[in-house]
């Protein structure tokens, strides 16, 4: 393993340190563990935070700032934060009006987020829990933990975030949250695994000739594997996943992201953007939006993730709505 | 059980975990995201500071304890699982010394703990299936006449033989189920870090 650590073991403790160095926007709390802005909102709104395990960057702390997040919890590698540091950032983002949290939709992430929402609301605080899950490489089923959180958390957190600082209320933020993760589709496909600091290997071993088609965003190994194909073959299996689990007519609006898991060139992502962009147009649908670039990462797994959202009128004025945030940032 | 004896399980567990953390995550590495080693390394070591701290009185004063140390300190779903199986057990053993009975539903209440939060069932390919074999051969050795020692030798022998039994599964619940019927071929982390605790409490009661 060749990773610029000092240990393994205060990878997190570092990064943090180096982010709070960074960007004097935010406010990085080392003992508890969470990021919130350092300026304000110093009105009622309502609190959104999220949280999931680190190695996702710039997600989350990266879109804590005005019109995005108010504070995150970032966990140890690939692990969920526990119910003590969400409910730290619960208290940090509630300004009276309740908290929305956004959660992945993986079993800890679950779990830990549960916890901290009772422990928040035996305090008094309102909690609304939005959960994403937009992967379609996973069936929602008896057989599995349902789908992912991946890609669209960028969406929600930046749709959901927009609402809130217009002063929505609590349901009314919560509400369109969910109306954003219902209308995202994801798929993803990696190159290579990615190796956490604390094991030292790669998640799986893939041959030069091979790729992972299904993957999610921990290094686990994909739905299958295929051999590699060319760029627009690659797209037209992830597209034709995305698009038969959520139909889109030509009168749709969409707003597309192609994110890189870590280790990609922005020239393959712009490569893939345009393929993506081909099939898109191929079948009337309007690219209503777009992003580029690494949002939802995975360590440095080479690989690409895209995101479809069906996107209305609502919620395309928010997406443009002004955004400040290390990550996002545009309108102000 | 008493408090004492708790205490010396917690340490057995904490030794137990550290000698297999590379084991364990290995087998996450298979089917999961690499981190169950490290995760449970760190939450027991926690549990180490957590219990040197303080005096406690009970079994269930040392557990419930080491449960809310867990919980704050492991992260993914082994913290709140591990957790609230050790807070259930912790909070049947009130007194200051448990015979086996009062140890046997104890443990009955932390199985029931994580199928609650969990909603697993056994043949998920999870901690349950590990922990349901233990515990009911846990039951069968105490009505045999089997003591505390006995019983907790034939629940550690149950519960590895369940966690090797998780190889042939497909995983419906946690991570490894995204990966269908690819995770059929691996034996399941959880089930394994459950394996060593039973072992823990074995190797503890008979000394």
């Amino acid at each position: 393993m060749k990773k610029f650590l000092n240990s393994p073991d205060t990878v997190l403790a570092d990064a943090l340190a180096g982010l709070a160095a960074a960007h004097p926007d935010l406010s990085v709390d080392l003992d508890q563990r969470i990021i919130t802005r350092a300026h304000g909102p110093h009105r009622a709104k309502v609190g959104l935070i999220s949280g999931g395990g680190s190695g996702h960057e710039p997600l989350h702390g990266g879109f804590v700032g005005a019109g995005m997040l108010d504070a995150a919890c970032p966990g140890e590698v690939f692990t969920s934060p526990v119910p003590d540091q969400i409910l730290a950032a619960t208290r940090a983002a509630d300004r009276g009006a309740g908290v929305v949290h956004i959660v992945k939709n993986y079993t800890g992430d679950v779990m830990n987020f549960q916890m901290a929402a009772e422990l928040a609301g035996d305090e008094g605080i309102a909690v609304r829990t939005v959960l994403v899950d937009d992967d379609v490489a996973v069936q929602d089923s008896t057989y599995t933990a349902g789908r992912r959180g991946t890609g669209a958390t960028v969406f929600v957190e930046k749709i959901a975030g927009a609402h809130a600082e217009e002063g929505a209320d609590l349901d009314g933020v919560a509400e369109i949250a969910r109306r954003v993760n219902a209308a995202s589709r994801s798929f993803a496909v990696a190159l290579t695994a990615c190796t956490t600091p604390a094991s030292g290997r790669p998640g799986f071993d893939l041959p030069d000739d091979e790729i992972e088609v299904g993957v999610g965003i921990h290094g686990e190994p994909g739905r299958r594997r295929e051999k590699l194909a060319g760029a627009k073959e690659i797209v037209a299996t992830a597209m034709d996943a995305i698009l038969s689990d959520q139909p889109l007519d030509p009168a749709d609006r969409t707003i597309v992201m192609v994110n890189g898991l870590g280790g990609t060139p922005l020239l393959e992502l712009y490569l893939v953007f345009g393929e993506v962009s081909a099939v898109l147009a191929d079948k009337g649908i309007t690219v209503a939006r777009t992003l580029v670039g690494n949002y939802v990462t995975s360590l440095e797994m080479a690989g690409v993730s895209i995101t479809v959202c069906r996107a209305d009128e609502q919620m395309l004025a928010l997406w443009d709505a002004p955004v400040r945030t290390p990550a996002l940032r545009w309108g102000c | 059980m008493d408090a004492a004896l708790a205490r010396a399980w917690v340490q057995a567990i904490a030794a137990a975990i550290d000698e297999h953390t590379d084991q364990l995550t290995q087998l996450d590495s298979a089917i999961g995201d690499a981190d169950h080693g490290a995760n449970m390394r760190r939450g027991f070591s926690a549990c180490l500071d957590a219990l040197a701290d303080t005096p406690l009185e009970t079994p269930g004063d040392v557990l419930v304890r080491t449960g809310a140390t867990l919980i704050s300190s492991v992260g993914g779903a082994a913290g709140p699982l591990y957790g609230s199986a050790f807070r259930a057990i912790g909070r049947a053993l009130a007194g200051p010394d448990a015979g086996a009975e009062q140890v046997l539903s104890a443990l009955t209440e932390g199985l029931t703990a994580v199928k609650r939060l969990g909603a697993a069932v056994p043949g998920d390919k999870t901690i349950v299936d590990a922990y349901t074999p233990a515990v009911a051969a846990f039951e069968q050795e105490l009505w045999e006449g089997g003591g505390l020692a006995a019983a907790a030798a034939h629940a550690a022998e149950a519960a590895e033989a369940g966690a090797r039994a998780t190889t042939t599964m497909q995983a419906r619940k946690g991570r490894a189920s995204y990966l269908g019927p690819r995770s059929v071929g691996h034996q399941d982390p959880g089930a394994t870090s459950t394996a060593l605790i039973f072992r823990a409490l074995a190797e503890v009661t008979v000394r």
